[in-house]
């Protein structure tokens, strides 16, 4: 199987072929981890950009590595958000970089649709590591890749998104990949941080956490962004901890084995309790696992490699 | 392109009307005298000398062949950001003027969020001085509080007598309803409408676009429609309390609509403008995230733009105004979030009427000039032009059936920052006339 986009923007714009290629790839990556030596010729002579306009530690190395075991040249530019006065410096650092003759580019941003302009502009493959409240493939893609190996499926099983969902990439790119694998959605959270109409994207909208477990096979729980409160949009920690963290008594409604996973990091004591994020129900620690072996095979695949490697 | 750009600003871009003029086999439009039939019109000096059947054959003077075109009365646009002073990259009282003129128009009234803003005496004398002579009038609006700080009354009364045809705050709301109220009450004195920028930013600080399901699905802010609601409904309760005249700017949601409806049945003094985007346009254009669609108020629902469209036939909606808002390449090509609101309309509003209302929507012509050349000037309390021996030639000439394709190249606006390039429209500009002069569309 061959990957049929030049970028990887979304999930919402690619096919369910293309995911199912890169899950697929992932898994052969994912037992190369696994060996002694773990570093491939893949992209010897490639040269990748990793191009961060939001701080984030744990994506960024996640990448890093994944370039470094296939041999990839890295670039990288950071810079925080609050320092690069209103974008100017973007369109010249993406003028810049056009003249770099580079392969590929991994962006976060926190404007959404920053990764589509770099596509208009830049004749590179591009990849979005994140970009504002839109999408964050690769994280969805790992998330379904831990389920999947979990699990064996992605077809009829039940995952519940708990949490701040209304501008988390996270939530939007599971919601995309989840139903075009075959998955059923729900979202559990407080009214005011599930955006509108999110049902039309098919998914089923909760406000009670305890109807959701017993339905569940896996709960990914969302970090919660403390600002919200600030703006109004829950009333204090303690209430939500109380109505929406995910805590061992509220496990024991469960009625089959559930999965737990969170994109990290973690509000310990918020979204969840530490008892539950260190259970043996947890995947967390896999999940940043994965996350190197699918980001392995997205570099993998835009640089024209087919699903079958060696 | 520029340099062409250059050589029409350099010499004005006006040409001097000839002494005598016949513009031949029109359909001459004019709803206040009722016409609309087949005339030719002769101009002497300026002045429109005869109306009726003129023998193109032993005519002494020019002729312009008007077969297949709508003579009008001159259009005007109640609502352009000229930008100048302050911004004179992205457009200046001149160059404005000049696409005001490429795209059909013989007026336009300026809003004062320029920087300065206009809120004095000075400033209005000042956008007089920069127009004075050209083709295209410039109507001054000026500010209701002083630095549009939203806090006190500016000089209404002096600005007024100095040429301010009304008072907006535009860009940015007046969120104090005390202030508003004050607003409608003092201009009341002098009769000029108070033109309102609905919104309440307490609901869309940070907003980038329409709140929708499209706005979830692209992890944009959004900014609901009960934002804009929520104000048009306060100022129609302070226009009826005060007895001042309310214009509501850039209408755009469908209980809007309704809201101006309902007041206008109830006998309340309030009047309104839709723009040709919001018209024509609806929230999925922002999918793919081109910044020439993030405007302020946002793109709408789809059912939005159909209220929008019904209350522009109904007379709901009594006119076309574009919200021509210029800004540079270097900023629209930012990240959307970054990008500033605001999109050109001035050379764009006469196709796009006439593709999307009369072509789609099959409004007659009749009503696209009432909205655009009647209308506008009746809210101003401006006087109306006429198609009327020995009135002043006052003259929008447009080909109704022509199509043509929207090219930046050709905008004479210093920006080009439209959702509708490479568009192909129907209704284009021929000539304006005015003050003497006359301009041929370069579209
Ligand atoms: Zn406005």
């Amino acid at each position: 199987m061959v990957y049929s986009s030049k970028h990887l923007i979304g999930l919402s714009e690619i096919s369910r072929e293309d995911i199912l290629t890169v899950l697929d790839t992932a898994k052969s990556f994912r037992e190369v981890l696994d060996r002694p030596i773990k570093r491939l010729p893949t992209l010897q002579g490639k040269t990748v950009v990793n191009l961060f306009y939001e701080p984030s530690t744990r994506t960024r190395i996640s990448f890093e590595l994944a370039e470094k075991r296939l041999s990839a040249d890295i670039v990288n530019f950071s810079a925080s958000t609050s320092s690069v006065k209103k974008g100017e410096i973007l369109v010249d650092t993406v003028k810049n970089i056009a003249a770099m003759k580079i392969d590929m580019v991994v962006v976060r941003h926190s404007s959404p649709g920053t990764p589509h302009l770099l596509a208009r502009v830049l004749d590179a493959n591009i990849i979005n590591a994140g970009d504002g409240g839109h999408e964050h493939p690769t994280q969805a893609l790992l998330d379904m890749f831990t389920i999947r190996e979990k699990l064996g499926k992605l077809e009829g099983i039940t995952v519940a998104l708990v949490g701040d969902i209304s501008h988390s990439r996270v939530a939007m790119s599971n919601i995309y990949g989840l139903k075009k694998m075959g998955a059923r959605v729900l979202v559990c959270g407080p009214s005011t941080l599930i955006p509108r109409y999110i049902e039309r994207l098919g998914v089923e909208v909760y406000h009670n956490i305890d109807e959701v477990i017993p339905q569940a096979d896996v709960l990914n729980i969302l970090r919660l962004q403390l600002e919200r409160q600030r703006k109004g949009l829950f009333p204090s920690l303690r209430e939500y901890h109380n109505y929406f963290g995910i805590t061992r008594e509220r496990l024991e409604k469960a009625t089959r084995r559930l999965l737990i996973m969170h994109p990290g990091p973690m509000n310990r004591g918020v979204e969840i309790s530490s008892n539950v994020a260190d259970s043996d129900h947890s995947v967390i620690l896999e999940q940043v696992t994965n996350g190197v072996a699918v980001r392995m095979a997205v570099l993998y695949l835009l640089a024209g490699g087919r699903s079958e490697i060696n | 392109m520029r340099l062409t750009k250059d050589v029409i600003v350099s010499r004005k871009g006006f040409d001097p009307l000839p002494e005598r003029l016949l513009l031949k086999g029109g359909r001459v439009i004019d709803v206040e005298e009722n016409i609309d039939e087949t005339l030719d019109v002769v101009i002497e000096h300026g002045r429109i000398v005869e109306v009726g059947q003129v023998r193109e054959d032993g005519f002494n003077g020019d002729v312009l062949d008007c077969r297949g075109k709508i003579v009008s009365p001159g259009w005007l646009d109640m609502h352009v950001h000229l930008r100048e002073p302050g911004s004179e990259g992205k457009e200046t009282i001149a160059t404005g003027s000049l696409a005001a003129a490429n795209g059909g128009f013989t007026g336009v009234c300026c809003m004062p969020n320029t920087n300065p803003p206009i809120d004095s005496q000075e400033m209005i004398q000042y956008i007089k001085d920069r127009s004075k002579g050209a083709l295209v009038n410039v109507h001054p609006i000026a500010c209701i509080s002083k630095n549009r700080e939203g806090k006190e009354l500016s000089e209404i009364l002096e600005l007024v007598e100095q040429g301010a045809v009304a008072i907006s705050d535009d860009g940015s709301p007046v969120m104090s309803a005390e202030l508003m109220r004050r607003a409608l009450e003092y201009s009341k004195m002098v009769n000029v409408p108070v033109i309102g920028h609905e919104e309440d930013m307490t609901m869309t600080a940070g907003g980038d676009m329409h709140e929708g399901f499209i706005s979830t699905s692209l992890g944009l802010h959004g900014m609901p429609a009960v934002a804009e609601e929520i104000m048009i409904s306060r100022d129609i309760m302070l226009a009826d309390y005060t007895g001042g005249r309310f214009h509501v700017a850039h209408l755009s949601t469908r209980k809007g609509v309704e809201l101006v409806r309902e007041a206008k049945a109830r006998g309340i003094q309030v009047t309104a403008e839709a723009t040709p985007h919001h018209f024509t346009l609806n929230e999925e254009a922002v999918l793919g995230y081109n910044t020439n669609t993030k405007m302020n108020p946002p793109l709408r629902s789809e059912e939005d733009r159909l209220a929008v469209i019904e209350g522009l036939r109904d007379g709901t909606i009594d006119a076309i105004a574009t919200d021509h808002a210029p800004h540079s390449y270097e900023e629209k090509v930012m990240e959307y979030i970054y990008a500033p609101f605001g999109v050109v309309g001035l050379e764009t509003a006469l196709g796009l009427a006439g593709t999307e209302l009369v072509k789609k929507q099959r409004f007659d012509w009749n009503q696209i000039v009432r909205l655009f050349a009647v209308n506008p000037y009746r809210i101003l309390n401006l006087p109306i032009p006429v198609v009327k021996q020995g009135a002043l030639a006052n003259l929008t000439i447009f080909s109704p059936e022509a199509t043509w394709t929207v090219k930046a190249e050709k905008f004479l606006s210093k920006s080009a920052n439209s959702p509708f390039l490479g568009w192909k429209l129907t209704g284009k500009p021929v000539a304006v006339i005015n003050n003497n002069q006359i301009f041929k569309s370069v579209l």
